[in-house]
This record gives structure tokens, C-alpha cells and sequence, in this order.
């Protein structure tokens, strides 16, 4: 099966004031589609770095980062948007959920980039918001839910789109350890089930665990793979 | 329309900022229509005067007035159809806060002039007759409750009778509509009667009103007037409706310039408050539009999605501040008579909230354009 990240040389170096800073030196990395993969590291090691490339969030300094047969790499900032919108779910470590919207609204967000009526909208949130749990409290505000609710919110933010890849960033990394838990399981049933592909950083062996496939990046270079079971 | 629910909860994550932003706006435009309301319905009433009717004081001075002997002369000056004139009288009705402008006039000939004011011929015929007679608007009919028949007694601190008595009494002859001209005085006495009865200032009017022939002649007819009386005793000045008008206005200000003045300053103050929300706004929110741009939004987009905002703040409220106006502009019928806000003015507002949501919005709108996804989210 071809894989749906590709990266081949990829290069990235950021300017902090006077100094060059380079942040990935030369990554390959290949993620085939249904994967679930984490990618841990110490902090600075260019664990979110990548995942920003990954993303399309960011563009590298050099190489080639293919992602769902599309170079993104050569892409505009327009472009890199619109495939966003079309090929990326990403949750946020502190949810990033519109604090003026309530849940079904906050949910709704990249479904109005879409071409869908007003009812099939609604339909699709209230799809997502079941998968996750949430129905019941799609019209409350985020400061009316919990930590872990908040994160199942944009959880259903994140793949109301159907996305190709969903992309998380220490999803676990302001909850307890239970609400951690219901997360990570949670993802691992979108995994799973859904048959969504997912790349997480994290830096908590235990969110780690549910990943099929454990990656250890260190100074800007992929060291040892774990396989999980 | 999908993005409505995106902006509304934009523009009211802070209520009362929006509030108190939006309160300004509507008190700036409210304050621009009534103004620019005023302004543009002295240009109107000036541009609406007649052509057709030229008006004679004394080059001097209005108050001089002029000797009654002229009328003869100005009848014999060719291109003149008509002359009438107005003295003033003032008065009051019962009490000195009921005042009265009336006039004292050759009523026959004043409505022929004023062609477009509507009254019965019979009236006028009455008015001959009747030597105390009066003719008062209806709308003065109606706010002190007279009808024809009535006799009322007009006080006055400036022309006492022969017999010592500053309280004349008047017979109400007829009644006309004002309503097709501007500013017209509401009360007529006849002259002939005035004059006579007064103890002093005999043979003299305020003006002359002249209706001509051609309004293309207005200019010759003028010249020729003030020539037959250049190096008389009483020189006169002959000047269209509209040259009358504004001289009148500039004797109050240049209004133009007074209110341009207040309204530039206030839309220029309101321009800081509202671009300061509105970056205020933006600055706060910079992690909410990384993430909308994540989620894949374009730059584009987001640029529009705030520049809408800014256009909603200010529209909204200056529509409200507009309508506010334009529902108590009536209120200066005093000054303007029965002119409603001119439709201008609105659209001028219109076009004035739409640059301010522009100037404002921009800079915070370019500033969410260029966010780096990145950055914001690393709080950078």
C-alpha cells in the first residue's frame, strides 16, 4: 500500500533573532494510510516541527513532504489552506475551541468551507458529536464543559470533515489521567473503527501506547521505531 | 449568510466594548444627519427659491426700509409684473411668549407674487374689504384655535396706535395654505390700515418684492431698480429669492464650514475609537484566527471575515444613528419648515459608515491576513 505521508529529506530551519536555527535535519519518513502513529521526543527535539510540515502548516527549508498524493511542499498559502480544509483534522493540546460558539457551532467551523446545505451541516455535527460522546451538550459553551469534553469537542471538529489524516498535538497534554485515557481511547477507536489515519506527538508513554506505531525523534533526526501490537 | 453566526460571535465576545463602541457610532451619525440634515436643507431650500421674484431694501440697511413712494416706480420698470411689500409688525398673541410674525402688506398683490401659496380669491376680496382684516395661515389658525370671523387682539412693543394703545384688533378675513413655499410669514394686516393707525414711522416698508416677467431677466430688472435709485436718499439693493437666502444665512455663519467642522471631528475621533476596538479586538483573538486558518481557512478569508465585522459595527449602528435622525429631523421644521431629511444625507451617511469600517477594519483585518499559523499558536 502506498503510504500517506511521505517525507523524503526534509529540512527545516527557523531565524530567532540573529541565529539560524535548525530544527529537522534530513527526516524520511513514510506513514501508511490507517496508521496511527506517535512521535515522541524531548522538548526542541522538531517533534511539532514535523508535525507542522505534516499538517501543512508550515513549509520546510528544503525536501519533499507528500501527504494524501499531493505535494504540499510546492503549494501556495492559498492552496496549502484549501487542502487543509480538505485533508486535515487537527486537535490542540488546549482544544483551541471558539470560546464565543457553542459546541455544535464550534464543530460546524470547517464544515462552512464546504459546499453542504445548512442541513446537511447540522446532520454531519450531530454525527460527529455522537461519535464522540457529546450530543447531549452540543449547545453549551467550552467554558461549560470539562477539560475532557472540550478535547471530545474538538475531536468532533476534527474529523466532521471526514478528513484524510487527523493530526494531534499532546491531545492529552492538559488532562488527567483518566479523561487522558477516555482520549486516547477514543482515538485509538477512530483508528480503529473509522479507519482514520493519525499522527500524534506526545511526550506521555502512556498516550503513546494506544499508537500502532511509536516514532523517537532527537535533535531534528528520527531515531528508533517501536511497533505496538 | 454561513459565516453570519462566525461574525455575530465575533463582534459580541465582549459585549460591552461593542456596546459602548456601537453607542458612539450611533450619537457620531445621529449627529451627522441631524447637521449635514440642516445643511443640505438650507442648500435645498435655497436651490427650490423662485426664480421669478426679486426682492428691494434698503442698501443700507433692511430695518431702514424704504419710502412707500417707490412702488409707483417700480411698477414702471420694464420686465416688473407685480409689486407687492412686507413691513414688519411683529406682536404677540395674549401673552409676550405667543409671538406673532405678522406683516403688513398689499395682500392682492403678495399673492400674485406668491403664486404657488394656495387661498381662496374670496379671501382676498374680504381682505379689501375690511380694513382691520387679516389673513393668517392655517396651521397658525389652528394652533391658536381661530376662525374667520374672530376678532383678536395682537399686542405689539414697537408700533403703539395714534390713540396711545400698543394692542391692535384684527378680523380674521381667510385663511391660506403655506405649505407649497418656504418660510413664508404666517400673518398679513393691510398696509393701508398699519400705516394709517400707527402713531409714527409713516410711508415707509421693510421690502419690496417684485415679481418679473422672466426669470432670465432677473439680473437686468435688478440693475435697473437699484439705478433708478443709485444717489438717492435711499439707495436700494435688489436681490434675487435665493442671494436674499443666502445673505440671510451667512448673517448666521458659514454653516457649511461650522458644520463640517463638528462633523469631521467627530468621525475623525470616532475613526481612532472604532480602529482601536477593532485591533483590540483582533489582538485578542489572534489564537482563535490561527485556528480558524488551520482548520483552513484562507487569508483571504479571514481578512473578510473581520473587515465584515467592522462593516457590522458600523453600518448597523450608523443606520441606527441615521434613522434616529431622520426621525427627529422633523423636529426643525422651526428652522427648515416642513422639509423631511434629505435622502443625501442618508446616503452620505451610508457612504460615510462604509470608509470608517474600512479605515478601521483594515489595518486589524490586514494584521489576521498575514497571522502566521505557527507563530500565533506558539504565542509568538
Amino acid at each position: 500500500m502506498s503510504p500517506i505521508v511521505s517525507l523524503r529529506n526534509v529540512k527545516k530551519s527557523y531565524v530567532r533573532g540573529k541565529q539560524k536555527v535548525e530544527v529537522l535535519h534530513g527526516v524520511d519518513l513514510e506513514i501508511a494510510s490507517g496508521e496511527f502513529l506517535a512521535l515522541m521526543g524531548p522538548s526542541g527535539s522538531g517533534k511539532t516541527t514535523l508535525l507542522n510540515l505534516i499538517a501543512g502548516l508550515d513549509q520546510p527549508t528544503s525536501g519533499e513532504v507528500v501527504v494524501a498524493g499531493q505535494r504540499i511542499d510546492r503549494l501556495s498559502r492559498g492552496a496549502l489552506a484549501a487542502w487543509r480544509a480538505r485533508h486535515i483534522g487537527f486537535i490542540f493540546q488546549f482544544y483551541n475551541l471558539l470560546p464565543v460558539l457553542t459546541a455544535e457551532a464550534n464543530v460546524e467551523v470547517p464544515l462552512l468551507l464546504t459546499n453542504l446545505s445548512r442541513a446537511e451541516r447540522k446532520q454531519r455535527v450531530k454525527i460527529a458529536l455522537e461519535l464522540v460522546g457529546l450530543a447531549d451538550r452540543a449547545k453549551h459553551k467550552p467554558n461549560e464543559l470539562s477539560g475532557g469534553q472540550q478535547q471530545r469537542v474538538a475531536i468532533a471538529r476534527a474529523i466532521v470533515s471526514d478528513p484524510t489524516l487527523l493530526v494531534c498535538d499532546e491531545p492529552t497534554g492538559d488532562l488527567d489521567r483518566q479523561n487522558a485515557e477516555e482520549i486516547m481511547a477514543l482515538l485509538q477507536a477512530l483508528n480503529r473503527s473509522q479507519g482514520k489515519t493519525i499522527v500524534m506527538v506526545t511526550h506521555d508513554p502512556r498516550a503513546a501506547s494506544y499508537a500502532s506505531r511509536e516514532l523517537h525523534l532527537d535533535k531534528g533526526q528520527l531515531a528508533d521505531a517501536v511497533a505496538h501490537a | 449568510m454561513k459565516y453570519f453566526r462566525l461574525i455575530w460571535a465575533g463582534l459580541w465576545r465582549k459585549k460591552a466594548r461593542t456596546i459602548l463602541t456601537m453607542l458612539s457610532i450611533v450619537v457620531a451619525f445621529f449627529l451627522f444627519g441631524m447637521l449635514q440634515g440642516v445643511n443640505q436643507g438650507f442648500n435645498e431650500v435655497v436651490q427650490n427659491l423662485n426664480v421669478n421674484r426679486l426682492y428691494t431694501s434698503a442698501k443700507t440697511n433692511m430695518v431702514d426700509g424704504l419710502p412707500i413712494s417707490y412702488l409707483s416706480r417700480l411698477k414702471s420698470v420694464p420686465g416688473v409684473m407685480h409689486v407687492s411689500h412686507w413691513t414688519y409688525f411683529g406682536g404677540y398673541f395674549r401673552e409676550a411668549k405667543n409671538a406673532i410674525p405678522a406683516f403688513a402688506t398689499d395682500p392682492r398683490e403678495l399673492f400674485a407674487i406668491y403664486e404657488e401659496i394656495k387661498i381662496n380669491p374670496e379671501y382676498l376680496d374680504a381682505m379689501e374689504r375690511t380694513r382691520t382684516g387679516a389673513l393668517v395661515s392655517e396651521q397658525l389658525a389652528n394652533t391658536y384655535g381661530w376662525k374667520i370671523g374672530d376678532r383678536i387682539p395682537i399686542g405689539t412693543s414697537i408700533w403703539t396706535k395714534k390713540d396711545g394703545s400698543n394692542t391692535w384688533y384684527f378680523d380674521i378675513v381667510g385663511t391660506f395654505d403655506p405649505s407649497g413655499s418656504v418660510n413664508i410669514p404666517p400673518f398679513y394686516i393691510n398696509y393701508d390700515y398699519y400705516d394709517e393707525a400707527k402713531a409714527f414711522g409713516h410711508g415707509v416698508v421693510h421690502y419690496y418684492i417684485i415679481g418679473i416677467d422672466d426669470p432670465r431677466n432677473a439680473t437686468r430688472v435688478a440693475k435697473a431698480i437699484d439705478t433708478q435709485f443709485e444717489n438717492s436718499m435711499n439707495e436700494t439693493r435688489t436681490q434675487t429669492e435665493s442671494q436674499l437666502a443666502q445673505m440671510q444665512l451667512k448673517q448666521i455663519g458659514d454653516i457649511n464650514f461650522i458644520v463640517n467642522s463638528i462633523v469631521g471631528a467627530v468621525l475623525f475621533t470616532l475613526l481612532f475609537l472604532t480602529a482601536n476596538t477593532m485591533m483590540q479586538s483582533v489582538r485578542e483573538r489572534i489564537p482563535e484566527l490561527a485556528v480558524l486558518k488551520t482548520l483552513g481557512f484562507s487569508d483571504g478569508k479571514v481578512l473578510t471575515l473581520v473587515l465584515v465585522e467592522a462593516g457590522a459595527l458600523c453600518i448597523v449602528a450608523a443606520l441606527i444613528g441615521l434613522a434616529v435622525a431622520a426621525v427627529t429631523f422633523p423636529l426643525l421644521k422651526v428652522i427648515l419648515g416642513n422639509l423631511p431629511m434629505p435622502l443625501i444625507v442618508v446616503a452620505m451617511g451610508v457612504g460615510l459608515a462604509i470608509l470608517l469600517a474600512l479605515l478601521s477594519g483594515l489595518p486589524p483585518a490586514i494584521r489576521a491576513q498575514r497571522l502566521n499559523i505557527v507563530d500565533a499558536l506558539a504565542g509568538r
